[in-house]
């Protein structure tokens, strides 16, 4: 049906009340679909610990492979990015669109920055022979053995537990890095919005909802960063 | 109001465009709606016949046509097709998004083009699926379980990643109904006022929204496993495969709620207005729902007794499983007693909601059985439980959405269907479906193993039945679709709007409706079913 375009900034939907009505729904549907993310990363974050407890050394013995430097810039840089979207979003519901563009390209960059360092982590890993897929795991223990804290661990246990750990790491790195490049889609398209001055302090909810989006990626790197590089 | 005046050329929702493309690009959920009764028709004859196949290779003991390897993919098609492409979108997706809107005085959903990106998903993952048959099959069963799919035949990482992808076609219409159901009632609907049908989506809604996600990832995970090798579901990598049945459970039991839940919701419409009663404890109907989804996701061990879990593992789970049994048989209760002493006419939705109640209570009971532990040891992977689920989904869920299909036809097309032939259909679908799952229950307390090519000459008998009961409970579904077909342009103009005398609010407005449901939104005052 040809329904006439709605200029969103001043008017609502045919099928809600009012602008308020709708704007109420959006982010309803956006945090239900947050709370499938949750539980989707919920099932990886199961795996982790089922097998943390049954390869408790060799979990210790990943996790100190990892470089936690590199995890720590990560998480600063994702905290800063979480501050600029909050920051982008409040400047759309009062109203300035070109401030709030500038905010998001920041985001953007710091999500660019992100997976520039993710790509420096990945491939040192993979030198190391360390991706358990294909023929490329073929671990460097000496690597390993130099990182760790305490060597006598790798003494009882077996690299095939070691595997176990990259497994999760990259699973659970990658699907977060997946999620990451989808934030980075979604913010080119608020931007364009955005640079078209398609808000008003009435109607936010896309720059509202990618906002969430952002924030329960951060999340979710909050939570790895401890479980993959600190503990 | 900024939206155009949309009634004035046509009169109703199916005739106001024109064109393929103003089908497959339109955003009411009504059209949306149709667009699933035509695919979803499609793959239940598809699942169908691969079903009637599978019965006909086991009218002997010996191969009949079907090698081994055949057979095994013949049977891993039926069981993904009806579990995913059917039983799953089925009610939620065609019923569901066709009535909701209105039951509850709704132009539409929260997300009208969420809604149209969900049929999609269903599209693309139904392709995906189906092009593994060119890869040479499937033979896992539908449940994909590690090692084995990890290492056989290409194809599986087509099925399961068409899994992941209608996967997503099912939370995107979860998230819409909550949306819907919580934000878009017309003034004075209150949730106490919301027909059970609408309690029922949305009790699946949650299901959907929250288990499915895990499911997701499971198959994923198990694409990984394929194409990477990682190992993480592979005992002779450090992987456990049990975890995978974990996973994979944790989705699936859940996942038989959301496919009997609103077959629930169906009954309750259909038996409310075939008995012209209101319907009897409403709110005791409306919570039971509620409630079987909430225990839904901590009954999943059941799936696992004989798997390595602790013994107080089992005992647990097989307690909680028992448990599901007490708001089933509330909601069965509170059907007789609106039955009871009332007005009923048997028309053809009403005998399959009577189908329903039959077999559904013979589906729940065994399911009694299946969920105590040590008689599940002895059951486990028998023909029992093949009769047992069969007589849940097919007896249950499909009865229900026959039952909702025939209710509901009117309302969507605006023409009756031969009441009389309608009729015979149901018949013939009770016969056959007991014909064919009876002796199944016999045969797998005396030990007959499912998924089996041949069997022992003592089970002869009993195979023959069941395929001969095939062929009529077959017959019975083709010519019900035949019937629906066929009078959805050749049947009878509807001369009134409500031919049922049903008490709901979609009912109040003209069949088919207008393109926006409602010239205005009404405001509701009453108790549900008091439209009268």
């Amino acid at each position: 049906m040809s329904t006439a375009k709605v200029d969103r900034r001043v008017d609502h939907s045919h099928h809600f009340s009012s602008m308020d009505a709708e704007h109420e729904a959006g982010k309803q549907g956006v945090w239900l679909f947050m709370a499938t993310e949750i539980m989707m990363f919920g099932g990886l974050f199961a795996g982790y610990f089922i097998y943390r407890f049954k390869f408790h050394d060799m979990y210790i013995a990943g996790g100190d492979s990892l470089d936690w430097k590199l995890g720590a810039l990560n998480t600063l840089v994702l905290l800063f990015s979480s501050f600029t979207m909050a920051q982008a979003v409040t400047e759309t519901m009062k109203g300035n669109n070109k401030k709030a563009l500038k905010l998001v390209i920041i985001t953007t960059l710091c999500a660019l920055v992100f997976l520039v360092v993710k790509y420096f982590e990945y491939t040192a890993k993979i030198h190391h022979g360390l991706f358990p897929g294909f023929d490329l795991w073929n671990p460097d223990m000496d690597y390993i053995s130099s990182k760790i804290r305490d060597v006598s661990i790798l003494e009882n246990t077996s690299p095939a537990n070691l595997r176990l750990f990259y497994v999760l790491y990259f699973a659970m790195t990658g699907l977060h890095g997946i999620h990451i490049l989808i934030g980075i889609g979604l913010m080119v398209w608020i931007m364009k919005r955005l640079k078209n001055n398609e808000f008003s302090p009435k109607y936010y909810t896309a720059v509202e909802g990618v906002g969430l989006y952002w924030h329960i990626v951060d999340i979710i790197w909050i939570f790895l960063f401890p479980l993959m590089y600190l503990i | 109001m900024s939206a155009t005046d949309t009634h004035s050329h046509g009169g109703n929702y199916i005739n106001c465009e024109k064109g393929l493309w103003s089908w497959l690009s339109t955003i009411d959920h009504k059209r949306i709606a149709l667009m699933y009764f035509v695919s979803i028709m499609f793959f239940f004859l598809v699942g169908g016949l691969f079903a009637v196949l599978l019965r006909l290779e086991l009218l002997t003991p010996e191969p009949l046509f079907m090698t081994g390897d055949m057979y095994n993919r013949a049977m891993t098609l039926h069981g993904s097709i009806m579990v995913f492409m059917v039983i799953v979108p089925g009610v939620p997706a065609l019923l569901g998004n066709f009535a909701l809107p209105i039951m509850i005085g709704a132009k539409d959903v929260a997300f009208p083009k969420l809604n149209l990106a969900s049929w999609y998903c269903l599209m693309v993952g139904a392709i995906i699926a189906f092009l593994s048959l060119f890869w040479g099959g499937v033979d896992t069963g539908w449940t994909f379980y590690t090692p084995y799919s990890g290492r056989s035949a290409d194809a599986v990482t087509m099925v399961v990643l068409g899994a992941f992808v209608m996967g997503f076609s099912s939370i995107l219409t979860g998230v819409n109904f909550i949306v819907t159901v919580h934000k878009l009632r017309a003034p004075g609907m209150t949730m106490m006022r919301m027909p059970l049908f609408v309690w029922s989506l949305y009790a699946t809604a949650i299901i959907q929204v929250i288990a499915t996600p895990v499911l997701g990832i499971t198959l994923l995970l198990l694409v990984f496993e394929r194409v990477f090798g990682i190992g993480i579901f592979d005992a002779s990598m450090g992987g456990d495969p049990v975890l995978f049945q974990h996973f994979f459970w944790f989705y699936s039991h859940p996942a038989v709620y959301i496919m009997i839940i609103p077959a629930m919701g169906i009954v309750s419409e259909v038996i409310a207005t075939f008995s012209q009663k209101t319907i009897f404890g409403y709110k005791a109907i409306a919570f039971s729902s509620l409630a079987i989804s909430a225990i839904s996701f901590l009954v999943w061990g059941h799936h696992m007794f004989v798997s390595g879990q602790s013994a107080l593992a089992g005992s647990i789970f097989s307690v909680l499983t028992m448990l599901v049994g007490v708001p089933t048989a509330i909601k069965l209760f509170n059907w007789v007693a609106t039955m009871y002493r009332g007005n009923i006419t048997l028309t053809t939705p009403m005998l399959y909601a009577i189908n329903f109640l039959a077999l559904f209570t013979i589906g729940g009971v065994t399911g009694l059985f299946l969920a105590a532990f040590n008689i599940d040891v002895h059951l486990h992977d028998t023909y029992f439980v093949v009769a047992h689920f069969h007589y849940t989904m097919l007896g249950g869920a499909l009865m229900g959405f026959f039952a909702g299909l025939f209710y509901w036809f009117p309302k969507m097309t605006g023409r009756m269907y031969n009441e009389f032939q309608g009729k015979i259909s149901a018949i013939m679908t009770f016969v056959g479906f007991n014909l064919t799952f009876i002796p199944q229950f016999i045969m797998g307390s005396q030990g007959m193993p499912r998924r089996y090519h041949t069997y022992d000459g003592i089970f002869t008998p009993f195979h023959v039945t069941s395929t001969v009961g095939s062929w009529i409970v077959a017959s019975g579904f083709i010519f019900a679709i035949f019937i629906m077909a066929r009078d959805m342009f050749k049947g009878k103009k509807c001369e009134e709007a409500n031919p049922w005398g049903a008490t709901t609010l979609e009912w109040t407005i003209p069949s088919p409706p207008i393109h926006e449901n409602f010239k205005e939104i009404p405001t509701v005052t009453g108790r549900p079913y008091e439209y009268r």
